[in-house]
């Protein structure tokens, strides 16, 4: 199969699903720890590239170890949940600036599409249909748990455990995003379909899958143009949805 | 016709941290009783209907004794504005407890809201609207306890006036026992059949009539009440 396929089947996956994982971030206001959870990726790309093994499994390894530090930190220090991000995330940042090459600084900054292979879109295909197929099941009722927390306990909806799949399945697209924009732009994929969506959807439904449509569509032009002209495809996909954004606008309702 | 006992207390104590929010609070609720929980700011009235659902850790006993486990709750100033930030229609909202249409709309007219435009947000709608949209949610499923936390806060004397005879009507017309939080004496006068005193512990248990005199009032609030004698006049 033809690598623009394959790097646009991957994307097709990335996109949706994160854009429909970043609407439900939205509601709960915690579209902005994809961002921090990005830049924990960038030690985990480092040593991919450096010792040459799949960059996937590099980024999910450091975001996994660094939510557990964090979680860590939290328990002994009872600092702010924001204040350890921040620390352990630079740390993060810190460290792969030191060990990455230069000659490849630029894929684990923001993604080589190029560079997709096979696994990668079988990777993506697979993790990715399982976390829509979780977020969906669960969606309704974290939105529940986001206009009432007791309103939903008493509806029988096990608030923290939904809350570690939630949490779970963010670390997951987070990581796959790495490969197509980069560890500096995953927060994009997460907070620009849905922000978009936000403007055209009046029910949740419309919203959420209407997130998902213009994280694919995002995707899919961001992958054509980059056929046509040959800037990074990363930052195209973003700047598409940035652009999808600025039409919702015109559509935004009072 | 001796009503049977619905929810048994027995020497519940809650704690947050070193304060003592509930000490030692022992009362019945019996089947068809309208429950009320009066009592000042901060007296564990909200406390107290987390931990009978179960919401918050607890000691002491609390049994309750239903034919069906579902218990219709309407948690304290529930916010317009927290579903404004949500993109979720009434209809969706009602989904997540029945998901049949048909039943959707006998509930909105049985709160007088069929003429309600389903795809609206709840946030939307006028604050008694949104009340009775909160109430209607309440009763899918036809519980068999409501328990309701100051259902009328933040809505003017008239919509406040509607909001109780409409569950007045309920009560009536359905086999409920009602548990109702509220500040309002009128309230309690006359639409409860019995009423607990609370500020951390019992102040009073009993028949609002006979038990709500202005001493009591007086000791439950620690000041004195001079609404009690208007209520008489």
């Amino acid at each position: 199969m033809s690598q623009f396929i394959l790097s646009l089947i991957t994307a097709i996956f990335i996109g949706g699903v994160a854009g429909y994982l970043g609407s439900l971030m939205l509601t709960k206001r915690m579209v902005l720890v994809g961002g921090p959870l990005g830049h924990l990726a960038l030690p985990g790309a480092a040593l991919a590239l450096l010792y040459g093994f799949n960059i996937f499994w590099g980024t999910l390894g450091t975001i996994v170890i660094g939510a557990i530090i964090i979680w860590l930190l939290e328990i002994r220090t009872k600092l702010p949940m924001e204040a350890l991000t921040g620390l352990v995330f630079t740390a993060g940042v810190a460290f792969s600036f030191l060990i990455l090459p230069v000659a490849q600084a630029e894929e684990a900054l923001i993604g080589d599409i190029s560079k997709i292979g096979l696994t990668d879109t079988i990777l993506a295909i697979i993790l990715g249909t399982i976390v829509f197929l979780i977020i969906k099941k669960i969606y309704s009722k974290m939105i529940l748990s986001g206009i009432s927390e007791d309103l939903a306990k008493t509806e029988g909806v096990n608030v923290k455990k939904y809350n570690l799949i939630y949490l779970a399945s963010i670390a997951l697209i987070v990581a796959l995003e790495v490969k197509i924009v980069g560890g500096l732009l995953t927060v994009a994929m997460l907070v620009i379909p849905a922000s978009a969506s936000r403007n055209f959807g009046r029910t949740l439904s419309q919203y959420s899958f209407g997130a998902l449509a213009i994280g694919i569509i995002s995707a899919v032009l961001g992958i054509f143009i980059f056929k046509f002209i040959s800037f990074p495809a990363g930052p195209l996909i973003i700047l598409t949805g940035t652009s999808i954004f600025l039409v919702s606008l015109f559509f935004k309702k009072k | 016709m001796p009503q049977s006992s619905i929810l048994k207390v027995k020497n519940l104590n809650v704690q947050f941290n070193d304060e003592k929010v509930i000490e030692d609070l022992s009362f019945e609720v019996k089947e068809r009783e309208i429950f009320t929980i009066l009592g000042p700011n901060g007296a564990g009235k909200t406390t107290l209907f987390k931990a009978l659902l179960n919401l918050i850790p607890y000691k002491g006993n609390i049994i309750w004794d239903l034919k069906s486990p579902k218990v219709g709750y309407l948690p304290e100033r529930l916010s317009r504005a927290k579903f404004k930030e949500t993109p979720i229609s009434v209809r969706e909202f009602f989904k997540f407890k029945e998901s049949s249409d048909e039943k959707i709309f006998e509930i909105l007219k049985s709160v007088g809201l069929e003429k309600l435009n389903l795809d609206k947000n709840p946030g939307d709608l006028s604050s008694g609207q949104f009340q009775r949209i909160l109430i209607g949610w309440s009763l899918i499923g036809n519980p068999q306890v409501l328990l309701f936390d100051e259902p009328t806060a933040g809505i003017d004397i008239g919509g406040e006036e509607t909001i109780y005879s409409l569950l007045y009507k309920f009560w009536r017309e359905r086999n409920l026992t009602i548990l109702l939080i509220t500040h309002d004496l009128n309230i309690v006068y006359k639409y409860s059949t019995n009423v607990l005193c609370l500020n951390k512990k019992a102040v009073c248990s009993g028949i609002p009539r006979e038990i709500l005199t202005p001493e009591i009032l007086e000791r439950l609030y620690g000041t004195e009440i001079k609404f009690y004698k208007h209520i008489h006049t």
